[in-house]
């Protein structure tokens, strides 16, 4: 199937009377996910979103429910969102850092109603990349510019259209509902050339990481690595599959709200216990955890690593710490199996 | 550039060598087009890392207070102003710092950059002087550099650093007095468009706190957004108004003792006009107390001091 650039404004204004329809649109020098009252404002063509795409399941910060305790007794309010959504545009990165959070919002021990209420009632509209940028290293982490897990749909750009891949059932639906015109055996062509042409230069090499990972916790190397990180929010929050989080009461006397915010591991405050002890004292700590979460412990826990190279955290840390750097030095640093 | 960073490069290695310091702070070529990142060379090898250029922007300050040992740093301008701060605030035992001061003629602002390319990524910037060119997949662009500097860079009137135990390159000449035209432009705006205007910027905000952690003046064990009890102040960014509240408040903890270097502003991922706040800051510091902050060891802070002839009846009591 296809659906011509000129056309997309009118099939997504078509959408959004019936649906949430969010998109990337511009703010300043970037792109971020939201949602849209016009199709016009959808913009495609810009790389990735500053945010994530997880902000639109996974809210910064988020109300899980109101209370307010009379002398009645305590009342208590909690609104899912299930609003039926569509988050069009999404670069395949992100699709899969959804995958990923799955397990954690998605497991035998805890099912997060907040979140899977949002991901039940969303249909995703992926968009191929057709120039990965140089911070881009999906092909390194089992992913690529036009990989389709996590998708409903994906759109491949041939130039004045978009040839349109179904992939899920929800996907199929979506797409005869919009009636998409087929795609002649040249549009298929067009899109199996962007494809070749589409080149994820970076690579990261992370044979052997997970194996150093898993005994170096007291490598001298983690003195080092962390020197120059500032121990901000920055690469956490702006990072598709970080998802931890700190749990507040915003209230005033008898009533107010739990409120559920992103936290980091970078900040002090992560992991510090009611009793003042602190698990990570310094930044070294906390820094260290912040690799061996993403490529160690996630992968023991979901076979996975929980990185999708998207180049956010490269690209927007203030003192140029890149996560590329940090695994090849890690890599490369001496085994020091007896550590 | 090349030049100044042979020198920084023999001065650091020539240090570490006669054992006069443990560390030398300073910045080694990044990862990312013309982007220089902070380097901690402890031995004469890892010393040959150390290089300059106009990517240089961090403010290196900010990693050497309470430092053990003898620490050596690349300071520019406004990383030797805020060393003076901190020396004042014991922050930084000047017996055990050795400054090779370099003096700074401007950084380049990666924001700006970006958005002069409107989407297309640059994959190499080369300077030429008064000019940089931005290389990427198709095009090659040629920018002066006043166009793309920080507007710190471009406000800055003290690119020569105002301490030093060595200095690598030659001073500069001094530039005419800063005007505080944007603010005084913003000043002059009603309360409700002010208002407006920081509305906007701070809807921005993801309370990353990476302005906080960037600024060298800024380093309180428990800062005031951390505290849990009590709660000052909301932790959600989804409240402008808390982010705003935030931003008050850190600018005002650092009165008088900004030196403007812009390290806040620039370490912002989302692009936040912060220095509207801070040198709103310094203008006032400047006009009330006649002060700036670290421009020299002698005088004292201005919020840190006070006479008896002061104006303010409040401070002396009959
Ligand atoms: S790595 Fe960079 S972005 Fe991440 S916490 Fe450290 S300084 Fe901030
Ligand atoms: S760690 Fe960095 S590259 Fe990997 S997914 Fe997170 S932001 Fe993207
Ligand atoms: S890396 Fe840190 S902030 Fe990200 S998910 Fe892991 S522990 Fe949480
Ligand atoms: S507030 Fe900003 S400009 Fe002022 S000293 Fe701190 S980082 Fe520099
Ligand atoms: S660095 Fe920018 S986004 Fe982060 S807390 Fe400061 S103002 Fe907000």
């Amino acid at each position: 199937m296809i659906v011509s650039k000129k056309d997309l404004p009118n099939f997504l204004d078509k959408l959004i009377s019936e649906y949430q329809v969010f998109a990337p649109v511009r703010k300043d020098t970037f792109t971020v996910f939201k949602q849209i009252c016009s199709g016009k404002d959808a913009v495609l063509a810009a790389g990735n979103t500053k945010l994530p795409v997880k902000e639109l399941f996974f809210p910064q910060s988020e109300k899980l429910y109101s209370y307010s305790v009379t002398e009645a007794g305590a009342k208590l309010e909690a609104t899912l969102d299930d609003q039926q959504k569509i988050v069009f545009g999404v670069r395949p990165c992100d699709a899969k850092s959804l995958v990923l959070l799955d397990h954690v919002f998605n497991n035998d021990k805890y099912q997060d109603p907040y979140y899977l209420t949002r991901r039940e009632n969303t249909i995703l509209v992926g968009i191929g990349c057709n120039s990965p940028a140089s911070t881009c290293f999906c092909t390194s982490v089992n992913g690529g510019p036009f990989d389709t897990n996590g998708l409903d749909i994906l759109l491949v750009d041939t130039g004045d259209a978009y040839v349109v891949e179904v992939v899920s059932d929800k996907g199929k639906a979506l797409a005869e509902k919009a009636g998409f015109a087929a795609a002649s055996d040249a549009d298929q062509a067009a899109a199996a050339k962007a494809k070749e042409d589409a080149v994820v230069t970076c690579q990261v090499n992370l044979d052997g990481l997970k194996a150093k990972l898993d005994v170096n916790f007291y490598d001298p190397i983690w003195d080092k690595i962390h020197e120059k990180c500032l121990g901000c929010g920055a690469c956490t929050y702006l990072c598709p599959t970080c998802h931890c989080f700190d749990i507040v009461d915003d209230a005033v006397d008898c009533n107010g709200c739990r409120v559920r915010n992103w936290d980091s591991c970078a900040f002090p405050l992560f992991t510090l216990h009611g009793s003042g002890h602190n698990p990570r004292t310094s930044n070294k700590e906390r820094y260290r955890n912040r690799i061996m979460h993403k490529f160690k412990y996630f992968v023991d826990n979901n076979n996975e690593i929980a990185c999708v190279g998207c180049g956010r955290c490269i690209k927007n840390c203030p003192v140029n710490m890149d996560i590329r750097v940090v695994l090849e030095d890690v890599r490369g640093s001496e085994a020091r199996l007896d550590s | 550039m090349q030049k100044l960073a042979a020198q920084i490069k023999d001065a650091a290695k020539k240090l570490l060598e006669d054992k006069k310091v443990d560390l030398v702070v300073g910045f080694a070529e990044g990862s990312l087009p013309l982007r220089g990142t902070p380097l901690f060379a402890r031995t004469p090898e890892e010393a040959e890392k150390l290089t300059w250029s106009r990517g240089c922007e961090n403010n290196l300050a900010n990693y050497l207070r309470k430092r053990e040992g003898k620490v050596a740093v690349v300071a520019k301008g406004c990383d030797a102003r805020s060393i003076v701060a901190l020396v004042k605030e014991n922050q930084i035992n000047r017996d055990n710092l050795y400054i090779i001061g370099v003096p700074c003629t401007g950084m380049i602002d990666r924001k700006k950059v970006e958005k002069l390319l409107e989407g297309r990524e640059v994959l190499a910037i080369e300077d030429i002087g008064d000019a940089v060119v931005l290389k990427g997949k198709d095009f090659s662009e040629t920018v002066a550099l006043a166009d793309l500097m920080h507007n710190s860079c471009l406000d800055c009137r003290y690119g020569n650093p105002v301490l030093y135990d060595e200095l690598v390159g030659e001073l500069l000449p001094e530039k005419g007095e800063d005007d505080f035209a944007e603010i005084k432009a913003f000043e002059a705006k009603t309360t409700a468009e002010r208002r407006a205007y920081l509305a906007q910027e701070f809807s921005k905000c993801i309370r990353c706190y990476a302005c906080r952690n960037a600024c060298p003046v800024c380093y309180c064990t428990e800062c005031f957004v951390d505290c849990t009890t009590p709660e000052w102040i909301g932790k959600s960014a989804a409240d402008v108004q808390d982010n705003i509240l935030f931003q008050a408040v850190r600018v005002f903890h650092s009165a008088g003792r900004c030196a403007d270097c812009g390290a806040c502003e620039r370490a912002c991922p989302m692009g936040i006009n912060l220095r509207l706040l801070t040198r709103k800051l310094v203008k006032d510091v400047k006009e009330l107390f006649n002060a700036e902050a670290g421009v020299n060891l002698d005088d004292k802070a201005a919020l840190a001091s006070f006479t008896a002839d002061d104006p303010e009846p409040f401070l002396v009591k009959e």
